[in-house]
């Protein structure tokens, strides 16, 4: 290992904590909408940019009550074009930033999903997603932005996307979702959905010294020596803020490592495979699951979010039938943990995937199974949760 | 033309090796991409006249473009700058300012940009008064994509989306940006350089929305598809249809294709900035509760 790699892993080993004047300590009675907004401070966002809608309001709401108390902006923009830029305009300032909506919105936030992907911003959107297309259900779950999510800009990129499955989890994701942008310099996309959003349960928010915060990878090298887009080996790049004195460039356009534009073929490989690879090389690292009776099981049932929590009925009333069914819940979506559910499909007879769309990470399990294993989809347009009887079904007619 | 317009540049004692602008530009990315008679070098030559004079610190001044030649501007500029997407040059640079409001931040993007698909984020940029200067550079059509119309093309040019001339009444901007709320608005052209170098150093000290439209060339697309010469003939253009009227009322300074372009300092007025009104909003709501932004930190640099 040489000298500067060393130093390099003695900076990550420092653990940072959270700012107590933003950590809520104490046990709350809260819904998930709420919860992620105190994640968000929690984890050091003091910075956010927002337009209304329907069912993600309340995180910006709280936001904006919250965050003059804290030393912090909130702005409410005129358009979702506006909100998904301006946060990272604040965080070329210095700031950790993030925006909230929902599927028509997040439709509109699209080419800066793609902005940030490009010059590497570190951010967060929240999408506590309804049913669509279009204005769909404005009040009702869906969880059908998940393609979106991954795909929603154009050209190649990866992002990485995290799905709370309880208000629990919308703070201590969201603390993770700030945490996986700045390590990886990319926009995370946190996957909610209107139950998980808008159901109130216990969240418990620990004293700031035991929340962990990744802070800003920001550049320490001289003026002459900063290359705002060279890496070190590790595919992410060091950053600077506006304002240091490093007059240095960011643009949307392909770009060399000096941050210049330079539209070559040779430039474009190397930069888009680089963002690729930062997060597919990684997966094992960003991938985080729920497992449950994995081992032996002839059918695991792959869900997230809400849907988690619906299967889990019929996941247990199979069992009582006789059924050895596995659970698997994923908590990243994305990068999709192929390995993963390769390993698995050569264990098991099939995957039952139920999820609040007509079928979107279904596909991706069965792409990953390889034809190693049966896959099933349980779809739902949205507007509600599955019948967990309709679950049951399917993991019976899985495990014949 | 009632105006003795002045377009020597060399009050500046000049070197005759360096071009004081050059500590400006990113030299090492030269040339760039703009044709020849194209006026917005123009505007950046000024720009940088206006940083020398006005000695606003470099280190603390960020440059956000939108999309379009214009938008070049920020690849050119040695300094802190943003290169964003189409039309959101604005809500970028609002994100900037209010994330370090010690940064002082300039737009600088074209007509088309900042007044079509940027339209709504500029109005409310106004309205809300963000300090911010916007530059806006005016050469009446879609330059970067071929020539096609923009709000502010004049009735009755052609362009590659009008073949048969334009029919759409245009945008007067110095009137829509008043009207939204900015307290400074002036108009040159790339021919008064010196005023606009004066105009932008002004805006400098102004505290608020300013925006600054320059009247720019595009000899390649607008004026050759409307038979209007070259960069040198709209110099010409430029210094017989000009005429300076100070504090002009702005609905009285719409353009078009052939008649008078009225030139000058329209709007300078004081009302409180967005950052402004929030402290005193916060202050008064929430009393001691009210923790203000604490400053950026700055990250060690070594030099």
């Amino acid at each position: 290992m040489t000298p500067d790699l060393q130093k390099a892993d003695l900076h990550k080993d420092e653990r940072h904590t959270a700012d107590p004047g933003g950590v809520l300590t104490g046990i709350h009675f809260m819904d998930g909408d709420h919860a992620c907004c105190e994640g968000a401070l929690a984890a050091g966002s003091r910075f956010a940019a927002g337009y209304p809608i329907t069912p993600s309001t309340e995180v910006v709401e709280r936001f904006a009550a919250r965050v003059p108390t804290v030393g912090g902006t909130f702005i409410q923009m005129e358009d979702e074009l506006a909100a998904s830029i301006t946060l990272q305009g604040a965080v070329w300032a210095g700031a950790k930033a993030f925006t909230v909506t929902s599927g028509p919105g997040f439709s509109l936030m699209m080419e800066h999903i793609g902005y940030a992907a490009m010059t590497e911003t570190p951010c967060v959107f929240v999408d506590v997603q309804r049913g669509g297309p279009s204005t769909g259900l404005p009040t009702l779950p869906a969880q059908a932005d998940m393609m979106q999510a991954r795909w929603g800009s154009h050209g190649d990129y990866e992002i990485i996307a995290l799905c709370p499955n309880s208000p629990q989890e919308c703070f201590d994701l969201t603390i993770k979702a700030f945490n996986l942008a700045e390590e990886y310099r990319v926009p995370v996309m946190f996957m909610m959905d209107e139950v998980v959003g808008h159901m109130t349960e216990k969240v418990v928010i620990p004293p700031a010294d035991q929340i962990e915060v990744v802070p800003r990878k920001h550049t320490h090298k001289s003026v002459a020596d900063y290359l705002p887009y060279g890496t070190n080996g590790d595919l992410v790049p060091e950053m600077a803020h506006a304002g240091d004195g490093y007059k240095f460039h960011v643009t949307g356009l392909t770009h060399d490592e000096r941050g210049y534009p330079n539209m070559t073929p040779p430039v474009q490989d190397k930069l888009v495979r680089r963002l690729q690879n930062k997060i597919l090389n990684a997966v094992d690292r960003i991938s985080m699951f729920e497992e449950e009776q994995i081992e032996g099981a002839d059918v695991v049932v792959i869900s997230y979010g809400i849907t988690s929590r619906v299967a889990q009925r019929a996941i247990e009333a199979a069992r009582k039938k006789g059924l050895r069914v596995g659970k698997l819940r994923l908590i990243t979506a994305w990068p999709f943990p192929d390995k993963k559910i390769r390993e698995l499909a050569a264990k098991v007879k099939a995957f039952v995937v139920p999820e609040l769309n007509l079928g979107q990470m279904v596909r991706e399990v069965e792409r990953a199974a390889s034809g190693q294993a049966k896959t099933f989809a349980v779809s739902h347009a949205g507007g509600g949760v599955h019948n967990p009887e309709d679950i049951l079904k399917v993991i019976v007619e899985a495990g014949r | 033309m009632t105006d003795s317009v002045n377009t020597d540049l060399v009050n500046l004692e000049v070197d005759p090796v360096v071009n004081p602008v050059e500590a400006f530009l990113r030299s090492d990315r030269m040339p760039h991409i703009w044709c020849p008679g194209c006026g917005i070098g123009t505007t950046v030559n000024s720009f940088a006249r206006a940083l020398i004079d006005s000695k606003v610190d470099l280190q603390t001044l960020a440059l956000v473009s939108g999309i379009g030649c214009t938008g070049r501007v920020a690849g050119y500029v040695k300094l802190d700058s943003f290169h964003t997407t189409h039309g959101r040059a604005i809500p970028f640079a609002t994100g900037m300012k209010l994330a370090n409001p010690k940064l002082n931040v300039v737009v600088y993007s074209g007509d088309g940009d900042l007044s079509a698909i940027g339209g709504n984020h500029l109005i409310h940029a106004a309205r809300r008064n963000i300090d911010l200067k916007v530059i806006c550079v005016n050469n009446l059509i879609y330059a970067m994509t071929g020539g096609q119309s923009a709000p502010t093309t004049p009735d009755g040019s052609t362009t590659s989306t009008n073949p048969y001339g334009v029919f759409e009444p245009s945008f007067n901007l110095p009137h829509l940006v008043e009207a939204a709320g900015a307290v400074y608005v002036a108009r040159w052209t790339t021919f008064h350089v010196r005023q606009l170098a004066r105009a932008m150093a002004e805006a400098f000290q102004k505290k608020g929305f300013s925006f600054i439209e320059v009247i720019s060339p595009c000899p390649t697309l607008y004026q050759r598809r409307n038979k209007m010469g070259d960069g040198l003939d709209a110099m010409k253009f430029y210094k017989e249809k000009s005429k300076v009227r100070h504090g002009a009322p702005t609905s009285e300074v719409g353009l078009t294709m052939t008649g008078e372009i009225v030139v000058g300092k329209f709007v300078d007025r004081d009302r409180p900035d967005y950052q402004n009104l929030m402290g005193a909003q916060y202050t008064h709501s929430l009393g001691d509760r009210y923790v203000e932004q604490p400053p950026v930190e700055q990250e060690p640099v070594c030099s």
